[in-house]
């Protein structure tokens, strides 16, 4: 019997330079941040990052660990901005896809059904097209209407983070949102899952069991590990924390000091960090 | 009634959006256009489904529907029954709006939230904006980026079929978004005409201009008993 547990630093040694690495969950809300953790902690590095971000973006753009950012959109949802993202957006230190948060959605479902495209309406008529000169129209076999052929986006790798996993992989979300998380998991080569417990037996109803192990190729046991986002309802998000990590972020002379605190060990001195925050 | 608050017009200016829309699902960013939608129910429209702002539709305290991001993108929006109230960073005489970024997209002067549903929402269902602060960086000749779609590139992109800008509702006033030019059609009490000219650089079509009502009294107890006893809606405007 397979057992996929293992640790957040074994998931990122599978991890290599250059990649297309998808980050689940949804603005401030169940992002695998203890994954996000251990990517800041290694050598990685020119990411493509696709994400509806949140703060997983800010913290990989604050360690020049992105190159390409595919998203709709970046925001910590109480609070509009993410200051680490505008600052390396508005220095032009990274690229981006830009896409509607729906037109992104379709991007993955393709993936997922192993589709090279899937048509839809949104996107014409505005800038997506404009900014993004790869993207081709296709017109109906069964009329006349002209639609955006949303190219699959295939990722190498997927990181969500959900509640409850057993140890062969099968995982389970107890908020009310599965977000796109399926289809992140769905859309890449390799998933990764953080959960905030490894069970034996899972309790609930069978349709929050989002993943079936067949698409999860490891699951860490990391309680916490979406601090400082949602992971309703086992916590939601610490506002506290997170007005700390923007005023921080957005004064260069106080960023050292968060990341000397919060971010130079490892995930378990993060936590007991946080724990000293609160 | 003197003492009633320009968030408190703002407020009806919002509510009547809505009116007419029956039984479709109202998305309103904001806390004034959420307040808006929720004194449309409790009062003209009492068929509106409304979200709670997560995953659940809410009527009268209980829960009746389940609606997570991914079926709003992927069936909702799409199916067209919606009328969505956005916030716009700025709009311009052509009806298009940004939310994405202010200077070159490349290198941005100013990064924002991100396209987010705006492509996908103005081609596809009622889409109206909340502004609330009515200034000439909002309104202007031409948007930087376009994320909301305006009514000449709906034509020229072949998708104005289900296109279907509505109403700018601001702290100033609500402007019509037609596609021969766009309409002042009220100012809220004690705005002038000329004040919302001043704040907008492109032109309005001013031929039928009245004043934004006030709430009725029943309204006004809905809004600061009921609605907002917290008064939120003073932190928007």
């Amino acid at each position: 019997m397979m057992d996929k547990r293992m640790t957040v630093d074994e998931v990122v040694s599978q991890l290599w330079d250059g990649m297309t690495l998808g980050i689940g969950g949804w603005g401030s809300r169940r992002k695998p941040m203890a994954l996000v953790r251990a990517i800041l902690r290694s050598p990685l590095r020119e990411l493509t990052v696709v994400s509806y971000g949140g703060p997983d973006v800010g913290l990989l753009a604050s360690a020049g660990k992105i190159r390409r950012l595919v998203f709709g959109f970046v925001t910590l949802d109480s609070i509009p901005f993410d200051p680490w993202f505008n600052r390396v957006r508005e220095a032009g230190e990274i690229e981006v896809t830009e896409y509607d948060e729906g037109v992104f959605g379709t991007g993955l479902s393709a993936a997922a059904q192993r589709l090279p495209f899937l048509p839809t309406r949104a996107g014409l008529g505005s800038d997506v097209l404009r900014l993004n000169p790869h993207l081709r129209t296709v017109r109906s076999p069964y009329g006349d209407e002209e639609l955006l052929a949303v190219p699959a986006l295939k990722l190498d790798a997927s990181l969500v983070h959900l509640n409850r996993a057993d140890a062969r992989g099968n995982a389970q979300y107890l908020g009310v949102d599965p977000y796109f998380d399926e289809l992140f998991a769905l859309a890449a080569d390799r998933c990764y899952v953080s959960v905030e417990k490894i069970v034996d037996e899972f309790d609930g109803p069978v349709q929050t069991l989002l993943l079936n192990r067949a698409s999860v190729h490891g699951v860490v046991e990391t309680p916490h590990g979406a601090h400082f986002t949602t992971a309703a309802p086992d916590y939601g998000r610490d506002e506290p924390f997170q007005r700390h990590y923007v005023t921080s972020a957005k004064d260069p002379d106080l960023w050292p000091g968060f990341v000397d605190r919060f971010l130079s060990g490892d995930e378990a001195s993060y936590q007991a960090a946080v724990a000293e925050f609160a | 009634m003197s003492d009633i608050t320009r968030a408190e017009v703002a407020i009806i200016a919002c509510a009547e959006l809505f009116r007419g829309d029956g039984e479709i699902l109202v998305s309103p960013m904001g806390a004034i256009p959420s307040l808006g939608a929720r004194l449309a129910r409790l009062t003209f429209e009492p068929d509106l489904l409304l979200s709670d702002g997560e995953a659940c539709l809410i009527a009268d305290g209980r829960t009746e529907g389940w609606l997570p991001f991914r079926k709003v993108l992927d069936t909702v929006v799409p199916h067209g029954k919606r009328h969505v109230v956005m916030g716009a960073n700025q709009i311009d005489r052509h009806g298009n709006q940004n939310i994405s970024a202010i200077g070159d997209h490349a290198r941005p002067k100013k990064q924002l939230l991100g396209m987010r549903g705006g492509p996908g929402n103005t081609v596809n269902h009622r889409t109206s904006y909340w502004v609330p602060r009515h200034s000439r960086r909002v309104f202007v000749d031409e948007v930087d980026i376009v994320s909301g779609v305006g009514f000449a590139r709906a034509r020229q992109a072949g998708v104005a079929g289900f296109h279907d800008l509505h109403r700018v509702v601001t702290n100033l006033g609500v402007l019509d978004l037609r596609p021969g030019g766009i309409r002042l059609l009220s100012v809220h009490p004690g705005v002038s005409v000329d004040e919302v000219v001043a704040n907008t650089t492109f032109e309005l079509d001013l031929a039928d201009v009245t004043e934004t009502r006030l709430p009725t009294s029943e309204e006004l107890h809905l809004i600061r008993v009921v609605l907002d006893p917290k008064s939120l809606r003073d932190k928007e405007v």
